[in-house]
């Protein structure tokens, strides 16, 4: 690795923290990450030179801190502070500095860096595009690339959010354990949330926009680094890792999805799902079952199923049924058809998804599903409408290329053999 | 003698590699260990998950806890057993590796008292 690239490495892993901590000092979002910026700058100069410091993070906040002050100082002509070398080479400063940084007041400030970004009248996209800006330090451009849209109109979109967070008025008090937890909620909600941008872009997707699952994991590791014995936060890392362990194998040469039954599972990745599966048997000790938890639980018997013959359907019916009453959605109760499919037949499936016709008119998948229920049963004339109206709403174009196999096939031999598609297993 | 060579290094920081520079990394430390090989001296190689996946036993009062024992600045990733002349020999390895790994972190040698090889293949 070149200086550079560990510098850069170094920079992109304490940027929550440093920014975070910044944050809290100067309340006021801009300031914050210039600080940080000016801290790169000084880093970029002197860890070449003198090494990496012992604790990147508060030899940034620091840094950061002072040369803050430094401006204000110098706008208000009083005297400047030394100069960040002989700063920086005081390694006492330093250690006390980290000293008192406990880890509590990191958790807080990295808590609070990303649920300033989950703010509720913001929508799902510019969450998500805040929080990589800020927590994870991407570019503008290289978030416009990823949302396929102009530098120019991302910079727009992130500057309106930005002045509507900071109209919100977020306490910068150390939170209680109640509002904590409700903060550790919606920010996991967002990870997942980006987790999701990378995961559903398929493989014509251009890198930035893949890479989003893979910076959406690294936020779950570090919010787990800081909730260590939280389940629903080892359920959430789990599902991530367990999800994103089949990213190999899920379309084939030509950017077609490729069916989890179809998958070839020497593909998938087996440290990622170790970690998951690792994380799962801690998460369950603590008896505490969540939406996060229940959701790998399914992903990881997928991921234990040596073909796709071997899985244990019934299990993954049972956890569907439990999150269908922890947290009743549509989507759930469709995932939860496909199984059903496979237990009971596709009648039964059609029957339950049946009530969700309203509600998921224009969902993708409802129109997939149901289209391949119905040419299970035979019923092609209907299939094909389904399949027209799933093709409409596709959202990638490895979508439309699997919808569009059923129609071919429906118009080539008449017969069925189309198979439902696990949505989100 | 054979010395254990513990790898500490930021988690955070190792975590941000990206597959191209782990694999990278990977690929120069795989040079390292083919020498080492080559020459007989490498013993038992462990690359460790992430500390998130880590649950710790506490012998008394019986405690199982979520996560590693110790909370520290750098975390033990991983670790070699190298059998090694002199405790230079054993830094020299250490230098090695080092140069393979450049940036944050450290690499801890240690004498063995103990050496078990198991039976794991």
């Amino acid at each position: 690795m070149t200086d550079i690239t560990w510098i850069d490495a170094a920079l992109t892993s304490a940027r929550p923290q440093a920014v975070g901590a910044l944050l809290r000092y100067f309340r006021d979002l801009d300031t914050a990450e210039e600080a940080y910026q000016d801290a790169c700058l000084k880093a970029l100069k002197n860890w070449p030179t003198n090494g990496p410091p012992r604790d990147p993070a508060a030899w940034l906040i620091m840094v950061g801190r002072n040369a803050a002050l430094d401006g204000v100082r110098k706008r208000s002509k009083q005297q400047a502070l030394p100069p960040e070398e002989q700063i920086s080479n005081l390694d006492d400063a330093e250690d006390s500095l980290a000293d008192r940084l406990d880890n509590a007041d990191y958790r807080d400030d990295v808590l609070r860096l990303l649920f300033i970004c989950c703010h509720p009248d913001l929508p799902a996209t510019q969450q998500v595009a805040l929080a990589l800006r800020i927590v994870s330090g991407l570019s503008v451009r290289q978030i416009a690339r990823a949302f396929l849209v102009s530098e120019a109109a991302m910079e727009q979109r992130i500057t309106r959010a930005k002045a509507k967070v900071a109209g919100a008025g977020v306490a910068f008090a150390t939170p209680g354990a109640i509002e904590r937890s409700e903060r550790l909620a919606a920010v996991a909600a967002m990870v997942y949330l980006i987790f999701n941008e990378g995961y559903s872009a398929g493989v014509d997707a251009n890198d930035e926009r893949a890479a989003l699952a893979e910076e959406a994991i690294r936020l779950a590791r570090l919010l787990l680094r800081l909730f260590q014995a939280d389940p629903e936060i080892m359920g959430l890392t789990a599902l991530l890792l367990l999800q994103h362990s089949r990213s190999a194998a899920r379309f084939d040469a030509d950017g077609a999805a490729v069916l989890l039954e179809d998958q070839d599972r020497s593909l998938w990745n087996r440290k990622l799902i170790a970690e998951g599966l690792a994380l799962m048997d801690k998460a369950m000790r603590h008896r505490q079952p969540g939406a996060y938890q229940i959701q790998a639980a399914i992903a990881a018997l997928h991921a234990r199923a040596r073909s796709f013959d071997e899985t244990d359907w019934t299990q993954i019916d049972n956890l569907y049924a439990s999150l269908e009453q922890l947290q009743p959605s549509p989507i759930v109760t469709l995932n939860r058809s496909v199984i059903v499919a496979r237990l009971k037949g596709a009648e039964v499936a059609l029957e339950m998804i049946g009530p969700l016709a309203t509600r998921l008119s224009t969902y993708f998948h409802f129109h997939g599903a149901r289209g391949a229920f119905l040419l299970q049963l035979g019923r092609n004339d209907e299939a094909r409408v389904a399949f027209d109206h799933a093709i409409a709403l596709a959202n990638t174009s490895a979508e439309a290329a699997h919808i569009r196999q059923h129609l071919d096939r429906l118009t080539n031999d008449g017969a069925g053999g189309a198979r439902p598609s696990v949505v989100k297993a | 003698m054979l010395y254990a060579i513990l790898c500490y290094n930021s988690e955070d920081v190792v975590y941000s590699w990206t597959k191209e520079e782990d694999d990278a990394v990977m690929a120069r430390l795989d040079v390292v260990h083919q020498k080492l090989a080559k020459q007989g001296r490498l013993g038992p190689a462990v690359r460790l998950l992430p500390t998130t996946s880590a649950a710790t036993f506490r012998k008394e009062p019986p405690l199982v806890i979520d996560g590693p024992f110790a909370e520290t600045k750098e975390q033990l990733l991983g670790f070699y057993v190298v059998d090694c002349e002199d405790l230079d020999a054993a830094l020299d390895v250490a230098r090695e590796l080092a140069v393979a790994n450049p940036g944050t972190g450290a690499y801890e040698v240690r004498p063995t008292s103990i050496y078990l090889p198991g039976v794991i293949k």
